[in-house]
């Protein structure tokens, strides 16, 4: 305990130290401005080394190491600025993919405990994705990405419960992963059962150190559930894989339809306090038959049809809408997109990610749309 | 071809609703075929011109540092002169445009991007991109038609001012962002009660805080951090600002003011279809002919006709466009007004010259018909 103590001083020391030097270089900083102005110092440091930019946090890949056909894990070294993230947290990641940057959050699968300072995303190739297969496949050593903190819940608590289970499936396996190496790092794997469900044994992202983990480890124990040959896990056969499930607590993350599950089992049986969760969003595509929209800022809400620009819809509902020439060239009326998805009525494109900046008056709704305005 | 009214005979009168309507077609089937391809390489196109212009703009100023020596200040004020002349035109302009928003890059987005000028970009946005781009040489509508202070055009009607404008005109070119400045403030607007002094006042404020800012650096911190070299740094500032500012007045006077520029009566306004916009901003408009070299400086404005076709679109495609824009014109008998950078500069200063007196306007003339109309129409 001494120990840990003086560890823990020793951090907070180390702390204000770094306050300190960061107070001292954003002095420095604002007295450099008057000189870059109307620019940041951060955009002539740029130019020496892309990853030194305070503006925006990003991150280098260092490498990209195959996983199973079509997975793969991306070594990144993130820039200045980042903050270790806990075991089991995700991070928004923006890569440019044929010039334009996209925006996606992916799980950390590296401990944050990692000796180098690099942390790892662990990506699937989805099919019909964009960002996804670019990541898998298309993305080479020394490419930069953009990094926003890692954030979510997703994680164990600072003294881990005695007894876990994780249920994870497919890419679900990532967060856990993290949290697995770290309580291996720490010695604290004191009693873990994990349920992971993949198609077949060649699609088990981790598989060779899960397995070689586990046979480290008598205190976890690993069920791999080979869904091709198998069939997919029921609620049945976990609680015979795992009899002491009611005394554990539970991580799961995985395919939506075993989520769902999960939460129903535990709900039923009282036990949701001990459950955990973590679900992968895609991006929802709805159809061009236009939706609600909701203007945040002014907190007004209004039907709109598949044709009618965003900015006709927030005018007659009262928003005050910056606008212009109208017709797609000026730019005035730019706002950002909070949720939901869009259609360029010039082409008839979809499109719209978190935090994009449409033009309004050439934007129709594609479903539910927020609007930051 | 027999001109038999005083009227002028407008340049698109020989076109039917139909061909006007495929004109539109055509030019808005370009502009998807361009959107479409735009990706990665253009991607790079424009990190790679900010890239050099930073590495430039550098360059130049540690130039200046040494500047006491007459080769450093020769080869820094150079440096520094072709950064801005860089930044102003072909990034600034076209990023403020939203041609790279696509990109959704904040670090190079219309909405967030401040440019090396004493106007403020939010304000040059609206006066350039809405009122210019939207009434592009609509008579009492675009306001860059001289600019509220030159007769450019025989409609404008004469004042005795306007006896004094080649003297202007030659110092508004030496002192062109400070002009810009002020003239997006829209005095005149506020002076006729178009709007408020309480906006106008503000926005002067907005000006005085950029402007100072851009002051601050170009002839005060970087002349003191010079030393011994301070006073040649300080003329080499004063120079590369000067030299960038009779520049893009020059290249931005050839975009709408040479002979055989259009300007439209207001009420052409009334209706107007997307074939008959595209019309007014080809008619309005005019090209410079030159190399690579020259486009790149004039931040592509050098393709003024590409650009107000499409203002939104990379002016790193302007060049691939602009010979299917001819060829569209030399089938529908429009005049493509391109002419070299010094044939368009001389028929701008001639018209500058010839404009200062109260000459008969066009339309009261009937041998003032544009010469082109006759070279081109079939």
């Amino acid at each position: 305990m001494a120990l840990a103590s003086e560890t823990l001083s020793a951090a907070a020391a180390e702390g204000a130290g770094s306050e300190r030097r960061l107070a001292v270089r954003q002095r420095l900083l604002d007295a450099v401005t008057w000189l870059t102005t109307p620019l940041l110092p951060d955009d002539y440091l740029g130019l020496l080394n892309p990853l030194w930019s305070a503006r925006q946090l990003r991150g280098r890949v260092e490498a990209v190491l195959p996983e199973t056909a079509d997975a793969a894990t991306l070594v990144i070294h993130p820039g200045q600025g980042w903050t270790p993230h806990r075991a089991g947290q995700y991070a928004r990641v923006g890569v440019d993919v044929d010039g334009v940057r996209h925006w996606r959050s992916y799980s950390l699968s590296s401990p944050p405990e990692r000796a180098d300072g690099r942390i790892t995303i662990t990506v699937k190739a989805d099919p019909t994705g964009l960002v996804s297969p670019y990541l898998v496949r298309r993305v080479t050593p020394g490419t930069i990405v953009y990094l926003a903190p890692a954030q979510g819940e997703f994680t164990l608590p600072e003294l881990p419960p005695d007894r876990l289970l994780f249920v994870t499936g497919g890419s679900g396996i990532t967060p856990v992963a993290a949290m697995l190496r770290s309580l291996a790092l720490h010695n604290q794997v004191s009693d873990v059962v994990l349920v992971h469900s993949a198609p077949t044994p060649a699609d088990v992202i981790f598989g060779t150190e899960l397995r070689a983990l586990a046979a480290r480890l008598p205190s976890l124990r690993l069920y791999e559930r080979h869904t091709r040959t198998d069939g997919r896990l029921t609620m049945a056969q976990l609680r015979r894989l795992c009899p002491d499930w009611r005394q554990r607590h539970v991580w799961a993350c995985g395919p939506t339809g075993m989520l769902d599950e999960v939460e129903r089992h535990w709900r039923r049986t009282k036990l949701a306090d001990r459950l955990h969760v973590e679900r992968f969003r895609p991006p929802v595509t709805a159809g061009g038959a236009g939706g609600r929209v909701r203007f945040v800022a002014s907190g007004r809400q209004a039907d709109a049809d598949g044709t009618t620009p965003l900015l006709v819809i927030g005018e007659n509902a009262g928003v005050l809408m910056p606008s212009g020439c109208r017709m797609g060239i000026c730019y005035s009326c730019v706002a950002r997109l909070r949720s939901g998805r869009v259609r360029d009525l010039r082409t008839g494109r979809e499109h719209g990610d978190e935090g994009e900046l449409v033009q309004t008056c050439v934007s129709a709704a594609a479903g539910p749309v927020e609007i930051d305005l | 071809m027999a001109v038999h009214t005083s009227e002028p005979v407008s340049a698109t009168a020989h076109l039917s609703d139909v061909d006007i309507k495929e004109i539109g077609r055509e030019l808005d089937q370009l502009r998807d075929e361009i959107t479409a391809s735009l990706g990665e390489s253009d991607a790079r196109y424009i990190r790679r011109v900010i890239a050099v212009q930073r590495r430039l703009e550098v360059s130049g100023r540690t130039l200046l540092m040494v500047s006491i020596l007459p080769p450093a200040w020769l080869a820094g004020t150079a440096c520094l002169a072709v950064a801005k002349i860089l930044e102003n035109m072909e990034i600034g302009h076209n990023v403020l445009h939203g041609q790279w928003d696509w990109m959704r890059d904040p670090e190079i987005h219309s909405t967030t991007w401040e440019w090396d000028s004493a106007t403020p970009a939010d304000m040059w946005k609206h006066s350039h991109n809405f009122v210019h781009h939207t009434y592009t040489n609509v008579l009492g509508k675009d306001r860059d038609i001289g600019y509220a202070v030159l007769r450019v055009s025989p409609e404008q009607p004469w004042h005795p001012v306007y006896l004094a404008q080649p003297v202007y005109n030659a110092v508004l070119a030496a002192f062109f962002e400070w002009g810009i400045a002020i003239y997006d403030i829209e005095l005149e607007r506020a002076w006729r009660g178009e709007k408020s002094w309480a906006a106008t006042l503000n926005q002067l404020r907005g000006v005085a805080r950029k402007a100072g800012r851009q002051v601050v650096k170009d002839y005060l911190a970087f002349p003191l951090l010079a030393g011994p070299s301070a006073l040649p740094a300080l003329l080499g500032n004063i120079t590369a600002n000067m030299a960038r500012n009779v520049w893009s007045h020059t290249v931005i006077f050839c975009g709408h003011f040479p002979d055989g520029a259009e300007v439209f009566p207001e009420d052409q306004l009334d209706g107007e279809s997307r074939g008959e916009w595209y019309l007014r901003q080809l008619l309005g408009s005019a090209n410079i002919t030159g190399g690579p070299l020259l486009h790149l400086m004039t931040g592509n404005l050098s393709h003024q006709i590409e650009h107000h076709l499409f203002p939104d679109l990379p002016s790193n495609r302007y060049a691939e466009i602009a010979p299917k824009v001819r060829d569209l014109c030399e089938r529908y008998g429009l005049r493509y007004n391109a002419g070299s950078l010094l044939r368009q500069t001389a028929t701008v200063w001639k018209n500058v010259l010839r404009l200062a007196l109260p000459s008969p306007s066009r339309r009261a003339a009937g041998d003032a018909v544009p010469d082109y109309f006759a070279a081109t129409t079939r």
